[in-house]
This record gives structure tokens, C-alpha cells and sequence, in this order.
């Protein structure tokens, strides 16, 4: 630690309930579209809430980002917490402050909390906001503790009516702009002359591959003669002798600096373009020299059931699977489809920003055959671009080895559909859901266990994916359970709420998805007592009792988390919605049908209640 | 000095598939054949030149490793022994020719892959208290070389530090036997 902190780094509020990493555009400062760069901001920012006192009392993390330009990735600050774009006003800079954003089970886009907050008053804000946050965000319930619950409880009017009370209280500090001088001051700067190149002018000169390299991996920056390059690591992993070989080539042909992606890569800015073919062939010593930066086969994946405990689905196996077939192919593709993003998180919390991927997966299991088998929701129509501009949704549950097929129908249909120029979130948008969904249906289907056994295990784990100790039924064939139907059925009604979602009728969707809700809770319950009746407030207290208040419905993690969702739900039904709320009922209507194929495996595996307690 | 790894280098035929040792390295850990308290199989082997699939064990890692773009079987103790150092290091060195063996057994590799348990390469994975420096050498040789000679025979064994000093103190052993 005493190493690190003294080349600058700090693990100090990395975890916990802290102000975690500001990040922001890893070519900011050399971008071509960006206002200005918005490195010094994020340091200054940094720096400034590093253990801030206002900072230590969150019931959960502050995640912060900032982006040079609007309509491009940048740093996604649409899914953030606090998100700052620069803007400039009458030759002023400042920010488009955002708040609010969020992944996680149940996203959130980020709000516009100001058109434009000037460069000297944006650590004040940042700072006014924590102490809302830190005085009102929850603190005993970890899953409504961000502060996109805060916002959405308290409106975002009430909460910036707030944050402007507290900012005109706060004691002047005069960090809050002892900065601003130096900005611009200390900015990257190059280590050798640079050298403008003509690729297509080299023809014969060049290494073997540099070219398909070049055009995915390099960046023109906008100061001529310079470039940025992208090293490409695959699922993120770098070994030791690499990290070496990496740091020696900044020393070599940059400032000693390197950035870090949120794609899981690392960049080097300031490479003079002479220096790109002898960069490449050290990079290929180092086999550090794949080609595909942001394109298809630069797949992003959370840790997933590797190592983490919430991991249902092996997001790095599937990762793993998917790059190794499509980089064999990558440059036979056609450009639409070679651009589509890939991102796989290995359940619903989005560590691997799923949500935000052209084609996004998340890990979930069903109950097929009598046995558990690995799936994958498919989530389509999410928007890397514009800082993270659009969510997409799910559309439904495909097994684990099935995702390749699935990526390929997706691709190929698209790429003989699509009009002239039409991308991808366009596309699934012009189609629709129903006709997404019906490309996919024959994919969704799982052998038997006999005829197949490969559908019963994950990728990159040869275990059958199964409680080992569950036995087949009374007549040792395939049994069915009712309850597969019917829960089945309610995965149906929560598409039906996407399509009602698509159509614009926000209304129909949230019925449609308290209704998935309310028949998935009595399919359960169903499981130990035939329900009585259809009376939606019976089924809630037989629910609340039976399966919330014996916590045999807790997520082992997430504990009654999904459950509050149906509760509230229930407590909202016919009240108006608005289409953003819709969207919200939709996923929490996704994941407590997913909580409830949880709930049923707990219950098969627990003993039958003594006959006098039933 | 603690915490040896040991690489058994070997010959691999066409066929060859790492990944086939992750069915195998689960097999190991379901009927506990080690003997010892094993974790998790981690599959690296989208890495170029990578650990490629690792056995997490509680108290080593055994990794069909791919570093160098050489294949062989990477032995990483993880947790400290009784013994002197030549003990230690006659630890590491038969633990991980026993797997190599074992390996070489599994259906998925019978014929497909040969460990030559006479080309292998030592490091210490410990920086602080072994630096790769000549100091750290020179308290290492004398065990080490009192290993070979009894598990070689006398001088039949070369040891040649091998590396850049930013690498853990290794060192290459080629036995002529």
C-alpha cells in the first residue's frame, strides 16, 4: 500500500459505502468532438471528496463520471450517480449536471439536475448533494439506499429545491476553486515529435495484421501527428510479464501514462504515429496486439459464478466462448455487425452493463426437466452511445449454450434486414419486441437431459448445472411441474407488458406487470395450499405470510428485495403511471418472475411440512 | 525460503485441448484425488501465453500454464511448510510431478500430452523475502543443489538463473538423465 500511495494511488474509499473512482472519457483531452478536457475537473473532484467529512455517513456508494461530449460513450454518465458533460455558455465553462443514474437490478437514466453549472461552483454542487444524500438516503436497506431511490422518492424537484437550500448554507472552502488556475496547465504531453502517416500509402511496410490492429485500435487524436492506442485485453485479464511489458512501452514511446477502460482495456495516449508499426510489433511480443477495441468481439463480462457470490450464470465462460468464435470471423463481418457491442453480467445487478450493449445477457436459471439448467436473458436495444442513452430490455430467457446461436440469428437477421445504414438500436426498435422474441423462440427450447447433457452444464464448467440430490419424478420420466407452466406464463405476461411498454401504452404495461407479479406469487403459494379465489388482496397476505415473513421468498443475497417489489406494487395498483415508472414496474416484474423460479427450487429442496402444520 | 513454484515443462500432440482440463481438474476435486483441500478450477485460457486453467487448492495452485508459450504444469505453493528449504522445494517439485502424472493418466490427455520431469523451471514467489538478486542465489543454490544431486544423481542436473530482474528469482533445470 506504502507503493502504491507513493506513485500516486489510493485504495482509500474504493469499496464501501464511499464516493467510489471518479472516472471519466479515457481519451479526454485528446478527443476530437469534446467541448474541452474534463480530466482536471474529475481530479480536482477526486481529490475533493476523498474522505470528505460530508462523504462518511452514505447508506451506499456514489459513483461519479464525467464526459467531454454529449452524444458520444464518454463516461456514461447517464448511469451514474452524479454525471457531469461539459458544456461552455457564453464562453464560460462549466457542466450539465446530472443525478440519479443507475444500473444494477432495476436502472435508472440519470436526470438533469442543471443546464449549466459553472466550472467554480460544481465541487460546491457535488458537495451539497452528498449531504442531501447523506442526511436523507436510506441507510437500513441496502437495496434502495442509491441515491436514484432518493431522487424518485423525493422528485427531482424537491430534491434540487433541497441541494440549492444547502448549497447557500454551506461554509465557503476554498478548494472549491483554488484549481481552476492550473487547469490546463498540467495536461499530458507527448514524449516524441509527432508524425502524421498515411496508412494506405505503407502497403508491403507494415507488420503482418497491423492494419485490421490499426483500424480498431487506433485513434487519430485531434492534436495531428499523435494517436491514442487501445490494448485490447481479453475479459480484462493482463498477466504479470504483460503489466511489465506494458509499462515499459509507455516509458518507450509515451509519458509513462496509461488509461484505464471501462471496456476493460487499457489506452496509451500521445503515441506519435511514426512509432505506431514499431509499437505494434512490441505490443505482438507481448501478445498484446489484438486487433477488435470496441468492436464485437471486445466482450465485457462481470465476474460472474467465477468468483462472485451472487454470479447464477458463468458471464466470463460465456465471454470467453463468444470471443473465441467471432474473433475467428471478426474480419469476414460486415461493419454493421463487427461494431455491435457484447456484454454479459452474471445476474441481474449489471456489473457487466448489460443494459447498455447492442446485445446484453445476464445469467438466470429455470427449472426444466426436472432439472436446473444455465440461461441467459437476452437483452436487446440498449445504447452504448450518448453517454449511455437508452436501456434496453429483456426479451427473454435463452440457455447458456444456446448464446452463441442466439448471437449469430441476431447478427445475421439484422445485417439482412436492416435498411441502409439503419444501426442496430434502430433496428430492434423498428421490429419490435414480439418479432425479436419469435427470431429466438426455437433457441429457447432444452432438450431432454438424455438426449443432450451438454444444456445441463455452464460454460467452462464441465459440473452439471443441478442440485445434485433432486431426483426424477414418481414415474422416472421427465416430470413437468405445473408451476413450470405457470410460471412460464407470467414470463409471457411480463413480455406482453414490454410490447404494451413498446406500443406506448405505459398504463397497460404496468397492469400487465403487477398481474405477472400476482399470478407468479400464486403459482408459489399454490405449491403448498390450493389459493381460494382470485382476490389479489387474500393472495398478498397469503404471500406475505407464508412466503416473506418465513423468508423461504429471501433471495439469499438480495434477501426480500423482490418481494417489496410485488408489495409495493400491489399497494400502487391503479394509480397512474408515467412511462418511466412503467419501465421500472416491467424489470422489477422480470426479476421477482426470476426471484420466483428461485423461490420454487428452495422449495423442492426442502422437506415436506409435518402434515399437522399443512 | 517458502512459497516455490515449480513448471514442469512438457510435449503436447495434435489433439491437444487445455480446456479439456477442466472436466478433469472437477473430477479431482469431486474424488478428492490430491489429498488435499482443493477449491475451484479458474479458466484462463483466453489469455495468450496465460496460466491458462487453474486447480485452486487451499494450499496450491496447480495451473496447465501456458506462460512463454510453453506448455507445462505450474505447481504455485500457496501456503508455508515445515522443513528446510531443500525439503520445500522437494515438496513442490513432487507435488507437481505427481499431478503431471495423474494428468497424463485422464482420458482426455492419454497420449495427447508428456511431461518431461526432467526440464522444469524454479522460481520463488516470494519478493520480499527473496528478491531476484545474487544474495537470494546464493542462499538458494546450496539446497537446491543438494536436491538435484538426490534426485538426479550427483551433477547430472545444469541450473541456469533464467529471467529479468523484475521476475521472481527463477531458475531453468535441465536434467541430463
Amino acid at each position: 500500500m506504502r507503493r502504491l500511495a507513493a506513485v500516486g494511488f489510493t485504495t482509500r474509499e474504493a469499496c464501501g459505502n464511499s464516493v467510489r473512482n471518479v472516472t471519466g472519457c479515457p481519451i479526454a483531452g485528446v478527443c476530437r468532438t469534446e467541448t474541452f478536457d474534463v480530466t482536471p475537473y474529475a481530479d480536482a473532484l477526486t481529490w475533493f471528496l476523498l474522505g470528505h467529512p460530508d462523504c462518511q455517513d452514505f447508506g451506499r456508494k456514489f459513483k461519479i463520471a464525467f464526459s467531454g461530449c454529449r452524444d458520444e460513450a464518454c463516461g456514461l454518465v447517464r448511469m451514474h450517480d452524479l454525471g457531469c458533460v461539459a458544456v461552455v455558455r457564453d464562453g464560460r465553462r462549466g457542466f450539465e449536471v446530472y443525478v440519479g443514474g443507475g444500473l444494477g437490478t432495476v436502472p435508472q437514466q440519470a436526470r438533469l439536475f442543471d443546464e449549466f453549472v459553472a466550472e467554480d461552483r460544481l465541487l460546491p454542487l457535488a458537495q451539497a448533494i452528498c449531504r442531501v444524500f447523506g442526511r436523507l438516503g436510506e441507510k437500513k436497506n441496502r437495496n434502495t439506499a442509491r441515491i436514484k431511490f432518493l431522487v424518485s422518492k423525493l422528485g427531482l424537484d424537491e430534491f434540487r429545491r433541497m441541494v440549492t437550500e444547502e448549497l447557500a448554507i454551506l461554509p465557503h472552502d476554498d478548494r472549491w476553486s483554488a484549481y481552476i488556475p492550473g487547469v490546463g496547465t498540467r495536461e499530458e504531453s507527448p514524449l516524441r515529435p509527432g508524425s502524421l502517416i498515411e496508412i494506405e500509402s505503407m502497403n508491403g511496410s507494415t507488420p503482418e495484421g497491423f492494419k485490421n490492429w490499426y483500424a480498431t485500435n487506433v485513434y487519430r487524436q485531434r492534436q495531428p501527428g499523435y494517436a491514442t492506442v487501445t490494448v485490447s485485453l481479453p475479459l480484462g485479464d493482463i498477466t504479470s510479464p504483460q503489466l511489465r511489458a506494458v509499462a515499459d512501452l509507455a516509458r518507450k514511446y509515451v509519458r509513462e501514462t496509461i488509461r484505464t477502460t471501462v471496456e476493460q482495456n487499457l489506452v496509451l495516449r500521445w503515441v506519435s504515429e511514426a512509432d505506431l508499426p514499431d509499437l505494434y510489433r512490441e505490443l505482438k511480443a507481448a501478445d498484446l496486439a489484438a486487433p477488435g477495441a470496441g468492436t464485437i468481439v471486445d466482450i465485457v463480462a462481470c465476474p460472474g459464478t467465477d468468483t462472485c457470490k451472487l454470479g447464477i450464470s458463468s458471464s466470463r465462460g460465456l465471454a470467453g466462448e463468444l470471443k473465441s468464435r467471432l474473433a475467428q470471423r471478426q474480419f469476414e463481418m460486415d461493419d454493421a455487425v463487427r461494431n455491435l457491442r457484447i456484454k454479459v453480467s452474471g445476474c441481474f445487478n449489471s456489473c457487466g452493463q448489460h443494459h447498455v450493449a447492442d446485445l446484453g445477457f445476464y445469467g438466470v436459471s429455470r427449472n426444466k426437466n426436472n432439472y436446473t439448467v444455465p440461461h441467459f436473458q437476452v437483452v436487446l436495444g440498449g445504447q452504448w452511445d450518448k453517454n449511455g442513452g437508452a436501456y434496453g430490455l429483456a426479451i427473454g430467457a435463452v440457455p447458456s449454450k444456446r448464446i452463441p446461436d442466439t448471437v449469430d440469428r441476431i447478427a445475421s437477421r439484422y445485417l439482412a434486414d436492416r435498411t441502409p445504414g439503419e444501426r442496430f438500436q434502430d433496428y430492434i426498435k423498428r421490429i419490435g419486441k414480439a418479432a425479436c422474441k419469435s427470431m429466438l423462440d426455437d433457441l429457447m427450447v432444452v432438450p431432454p437431459h438424455d438426449t443432450d447433457p451438454s444444456y445441463y452444464t455452464d460454460w467452462a464448467d464441465a459440473r452439471e448445472y443441478t442440485i445434485g440430490d433432486i431426483g426424477v419424478g414418481e414415474c422416472a420420466g421427465e416430470v413437468v411441474n405445473p408451476i413450470d407452466f405457470k410460471l412460464a406464463a407470467c414470463e409471457r405476461e411480463t413480455f406482453e407488458a414490454q410490447l404494451a411498454l413498446e406500443s406506448g401504452d405505459a398504463g397497460r404495461a404496468a397492469l400487465l406487470a403487477y398481474q405477472a407479479m400476482l399470478h407468479g406469487a400464486t403459482a408459489l403459494l399454490e405449491q403448498q395450499l390450493p389459493v381460494l379465489g382470485a382476490d389479489p388482496d387474500s393472495i398478498v397476505d397469503r404471500f406475505r405470510s407464508d412466503l416473506v415473513e418465513t423468508q423461504l421468498f429471501h433471495d439469499p443475497f438480495a434477501g426480500p428485495k423482490f418481494a417489496q417489489y410485488f408489495l409495493k406494487a400491489h399497494e400502487r395498483r391503479g394509480q397512474s403511471v408515467s412511462n418511466d415508472r412503467a419501465h421500472q414496474l416491467v424489470e422489477e416484474a422480470q426479476l421477482f418472475i426470476e426471484a420466483s423460479h428461485g423461490c420454487y427450487a428452495r422449495m423442492r429442496t426442502q422437506p415436506p411440512k409435518p402434515a399437522a402444520a399443512v | 525460503m517458502q512459497h516455490f513454484r515449480v513448471k514442469i515443462y512438457a510435449a503436447t500432440q495434435p489433439g491437444f485441448d487445455a480446456s479439456a482440463a477442466i472436466p478433469v481438474f472437477h473430477r479431482w476435486i469431486q474424488n478428492n484425488v490430491l489429498d488435499e483441500l482443493l477449491i475451484d478450477v479458474a479458466d484462463y485460457a483466453h489469455v495468450p501465453a496465460g496460466p491458462g486453467v487453474v486447480l485452486v487448492g487451499h494450499d496450491a495452485f496447480y495451473g496447465l500454464d501456458h506462460a512463454g508459450h510453453r506448455t507445462g504444469l505450474l505447481y504455485t505453493r500457496r501456503t508455508a511448510l515445515d522443513g528446510d528449504t531443500g525439503s520445500r522445494i522437494a515438496q513442490a517439485y513432487e507435488s507437481a510431478l505427481r499431478a503431471c502424472r495423474l494428468l497424463e493418466n485422464e482420458p482426455e490427455f492419454s497420449g495427447k500430452i508428456r511431461f518431461d520431469p526432467g526440464e522444469w523451471d524454479l522460481s520463488v514467489n516470494d519478493r520480499l523475502l527473496a528478491p531476484n538478486n545474487d544474495e537470494s542465489w546464493r542462499k538458494l543454490e546450496p539446497a537446491l543443489r543438494q536436491f538435484l544431486d538426490a534426485r538426479f544423481g550427483p551433477g547430472t542436473c545444469r541450473a541456469a538463473r533464467i529471467g529479468e530482474p523484475r521476475d521472481l528469482l527463477t531458475v531453468s533445470l535441465r536434467s541430463a538423465a
